[in-house]
């Protein structure tokens, strides 16, 4: 297809053509791939641009911001989205990102006002299990039980690390004792989302860590209702998941433009049911319909990406004492 | 062997071994000279290096172990479907991780097949995970591998041989001591050390069957280090280390593994008039069962749970497929013009660099090799447009250790053979190589070529960093599909995966095997 574009920018030469700019927007995997909201929002963003938008995948958000900081200055990305809060205390002390200029309604339970980075959409992890079975009401009533579980591995998945930072959230100096309570819970340690809920749906464990909006893809995709995410009593912790400018953008006021796009309702209505996730400010329609029938925990749970960059390491190190028993 | 004249030049096989090795050691040198501030070689590490070492060498000894009986089992027995098995046994370790593991868990999991037999029995169920767990994963990968290995060095004993030791009435024990175990001597320190290499690198098999952390591999630690950390020098130095084991362990399996072949012979189909007896048919039956049911149950789960996805597969995993036989047809051809140069220098016995380089590629980490390569080339072109050459490359270097294995010990035997003859014809260089060494190394060519074809297929490698939008592989998509909840359809591509990298094996194979004797 790349060619024949070529092809035809080369023999039509028509002027309009060859000087349509282009925005390249690096991102994770799953956005680019046929199921995320890619080619939606491509299609979207295109029709109002006049510009070519060029969707990268690079890997999972670590992923990404290596990729950033592996090609420094000299990147060709104008914007980089999907980095999470874990993410953004980093990818700031790389000195790459641009500030930003969007406002927006923004529909999270915490209040954002980051000068760098624009949240797209955000989402609670929580344990998902079969709507049929019983669930523990919160960590020390999992621990106590003999549900079992599967996890992924904080340093090498996402969802992974946010589970490590939710019970460092609820129980700070606690959490190595709840660690050690919940070990003989865990049936094993994936290295990524994918390992951990394909188990889980082949029946290796009882619940998996996930999102509370995981129900609403087989509610809405498979018009299945037999998947429930368990409500915690400590709160459930958070991912806001992110874009930013790069600085040396050689496409700043397209780059603005698709952030400021990013915010809006042609992009927002396509988050929740490709992304999986609450969209960052409501789109006019609302939610989609099975949104509604998903947990609303009553507290949230987010540690500032200054507080997550310091507890971090510590926390690892509680992690792996406590399953390496 | 050094020194005597042969009528091949060592120069084309050296300078591949050479471009091999400065591939793998300039991308580990490229990641190493960009680092910043890095941390040295902490406790953790130390746990880390401990376990791949136990569950590599636990996983090469019990897997080339097991294969020794059934390689024995295979080369003595004739039965309806023995080829087929034999091409079946290819298949597990072209699979992709991911699909495995759910392949193994369908039948050895909490909720397997195994564990509900048991259950329905009023048994406990089996515990999977731990590093038993890991050795079985490890062995359902490399079993096979190991048992083709072996089962050529069954293949590479001549007719005649069997013949003589016919006619003179040797018993089990003298088989053994005459043919067998000299054989097995020449042949199993190799597959040992092949094994040990790949299990060296193992890391989501590891994690995941391991139950969680105390399975840390230097693997999973170089991944930490490149993701969490964003500390390269610390990947580099992991990495460093396990090229030493790797480059260690070829070494000492080159080694052990000295010893002159059988001699010529005139290609005749073998046949086989020792173990006729009753407990020699039953012995063999009992390897080849076990092993098959083994390998074959977990293959199984896997078809059985694509089949319904297969049916649905949309045009982006169609075209996905076709990028993946386009990466692995110039992955097998780029193996084949390293690798018979190598083979050929190594046999002749004036190149250690051959031998050893052309194991190391299993030993890089693919992360350390992708990056490397980034930082090698991003200064100077667009790596996107360098997505299919470079995954191609590297998919090609990481399958050189199995082709060195299938092409060396046949190489030798050539040059032993034919050598003196040929020179003395006048017969070398250019019109050796075409008339009597391509030749000869027909079927074993045709071997790693399928080898490499269907590892290429089911392979990542590299293509993170290098991921052209526009072009995704077939592993790549059933990633994506999983991603984004489409399981079933990840089984159904995971199984087109499967009967590709099949198809090309098969093909490939086949097409080497022109002749009866299979």
């Amino acid at each position: 297809m790349k060619h024949l574009a070529f092809a035809a920018g080369l023999l039509g030469a028509s002027a309009a053509f060859a000087e349509t700019p282009e925005l390249t927007v690096y991102t994770y995997d799953s956005f680019v791939s046929d199921w995320g909201p890619g080619p939606a929002v491509e299609k979207a963003f295109e029709e109002v641009c006049g510009c070519d938008l060029k969707l990268v995948g690079a890997g999972d958000g670590a992923a990404l911001l290596a990729r950033v900081k592996l090609e420094g200055e000299r990147s060709d990305a104008d914007v980089v989205l999907g980095l999470d809060t874990n993410l953004t205390a980093a990818a700031k002390e790389t000195g790459l990102f641009a500030e930003h200029s969007v406002s927006a309604e923004f529909a999270l339970p915490v209040e954002w006002n980051d000068a760098t980075f624009v949240p797209y959409d955000w989402g609670y992890f929580a344990f998902v299990h079969n709507a049929d079975a019983a669930a523990p009401a919160d960590f020390k009533a999992l621990a106590a039980s003999d549900t079992k579980i599967v996890i992924q591995d904080p340093r090498s998945s996402t969802p992974g690390l946010g589970l490590l930072l939710w019970v460092k959230a609820a129980y700070g100096d606690e959490a190595p004792e709840i660690w050690k309570g919940l070990s003989d819970n865990v049936v094993t340690v994936t290295k990524g989302w994918s390992e951990a809920y394909g188990m889980f749906l082949e029946g290796e464990a009882d619940m998996v860590l996930s999102y509370t909006t995981s129900p609403a893809y087989h509610l809405i995709a498979e018009e299945d209702g037999s998947k429930a995410a368990a409500a915690f009593d400590e709160g459930h912790y958070m991912q806001v998941e992110v874009a930013a400018k790069l600085a040396n953008t050689n496409q700043p006021e397209l780059a603005d433009q698709f952030l400021a796009f990013m915010v809006s309702d042609a992009f927002q209505s396509i988050i929740p049911t490709t992304n999986w996730m609450y969209p960052a400010v409501t789109p006019a329609a609302g939610l989609p319909e099975g949104f509604g029938t998903l947990i609303a925990p009553e507290k949230s749970l987010l540690l500032s990406e200054t507080e997550a960059a310091e507890v971090r390491d510590a926390a690892l190190g509680e992690w792996l004492d406590a399953l390496s028993q | 062997m050094a020194g005597r004249a042969q009528p091949v030049s060592a120069f084309p096989g050296s300078a591949a071994a050479l471009l091999v090795a400065a591939l793998i050691l300039g991308t580990l040198g490229a990641v190493a000279l960009r680092a910043e501030a890095g941390t040295g070689f902490g406790v953790s590490d130390w746990a880390a290096l401990r376990f791949t070492l136990t569950q590599a060498s636990l996983s090469a000894l019990l897997s080339v172990g097991l294969a020794i009986p059934v390689a024995r089992g295979l080369a003595r027995r004739r039965f309806p479907g023995r080829t087929l098995l034999i091409a079946l046994l290819g298949a597990p370790f072209i699979l992709p991780v991911i699909v495995a593991i759910l392949g193994l868990l369908a039948v050895f999991g909490r909720a397997g097949w195994l564990s509900q037999g048991l259950i329905f029995l009023g048994l406990e169920p089996v515990q999977i995970y731990g590093l038993h767990g890991v050795v079985l994963a490890h062995v359902f990968f490399n079993l096979p591998l190991a048992t083709r290995l072996i089962l050529q060095g069954w293949q590479e004993i001549p007719a005649e041989r069997f013949r003589l030791a016919a006619q003179l009435d040797a018993g089990p024990l003298a088989m053994w001591r005459l043919l067998e175990g000299p054989m097995l001597r020449r042949v199993a320190p190799g597959a040992l050390a092949v094994v040990f290499a790949i299990c060296l690198s193992s890391f989501a098999v590891a994690l995941t069957l391991g139950g969680g952390p105390r399975a840390t591999t230097l693997e999973l630690a170089i991944y930490q280090a490149f993701r969490f950390d964003f500390d390269l020098g610390r990947a580099a130095l992991l990495s460093g280390l396990q090229l030493l084991l790797t480059g260690a362990a070829a070494l000492v399996a080159l080694r052990v593994s000295a010893g002159e072949g059988f001699g010529a012979g005139l290609d005749r189909a073998v046949q086989r008039w020792d173990g006729q007896g009753l407990l020699a048919r039953g012995l063999d039956g009992f390897w080849i069962v076990l092993s098959a049911a083994f390998l074959l149950l977990p293959l199984a789960a896997i078809v059985l749970a694509g089949l319904p996805g297969l049916a649905a597969l949309k045009g982006s995993v169609w075209q996905a497929a076709g990028n993946s036989i386009l990466v692995a047809a110039l992955s097998t051809v780029i193996l084949l013009m390293l690798a018979l140069p190598m083979a050929a220098a190594a046999a002749a016995g004036r190149s250690g660099i051959a031998e050893l380089s052309g194991i190391l590629g299993l030993a890089a980490s693919p992360l350390v090799i992708g990056t490397g390569l980034f930082i090698l080339i991003y200064p100077i072109a667009d790596p996107f447009a360098l997505a299919l050459p470079v995954t191609a490359l590297v998919n090609a270097v990481m399958a050189l250790p199995f082709a060195m294995r299938i092409l060396v010990p046949r190489a030798r035997e050539v040059l032993g053979r034919y050598g003196r003859l040929s020179l003395s014809l006048d017969m070398q260089g250019w019109a050796f190589v075409r008339r009597v060494y391509l030749p000869r190394m027909r079927a074993q060519t045709g071997f790693a070529a399928g080898l490499a074809a269907a590892l290429s297929m089911g392979d990542l490698g590299v293509v993170a960093l290098f991921a052209d939008p526009d072009f995704a592989t077939l592993p790549l998509q059933i990633y994506r599909l999983m991603g984004a909840y489409r399981m079933e359809a990840a089984a159904g591509a995971a199984l087109l995966l499967l009967m590709l990298s099949m198809g090309a094996f098969w093909i490939l194979d086949r097409g080497g095997r022109w002749h009866a004797e299979a």
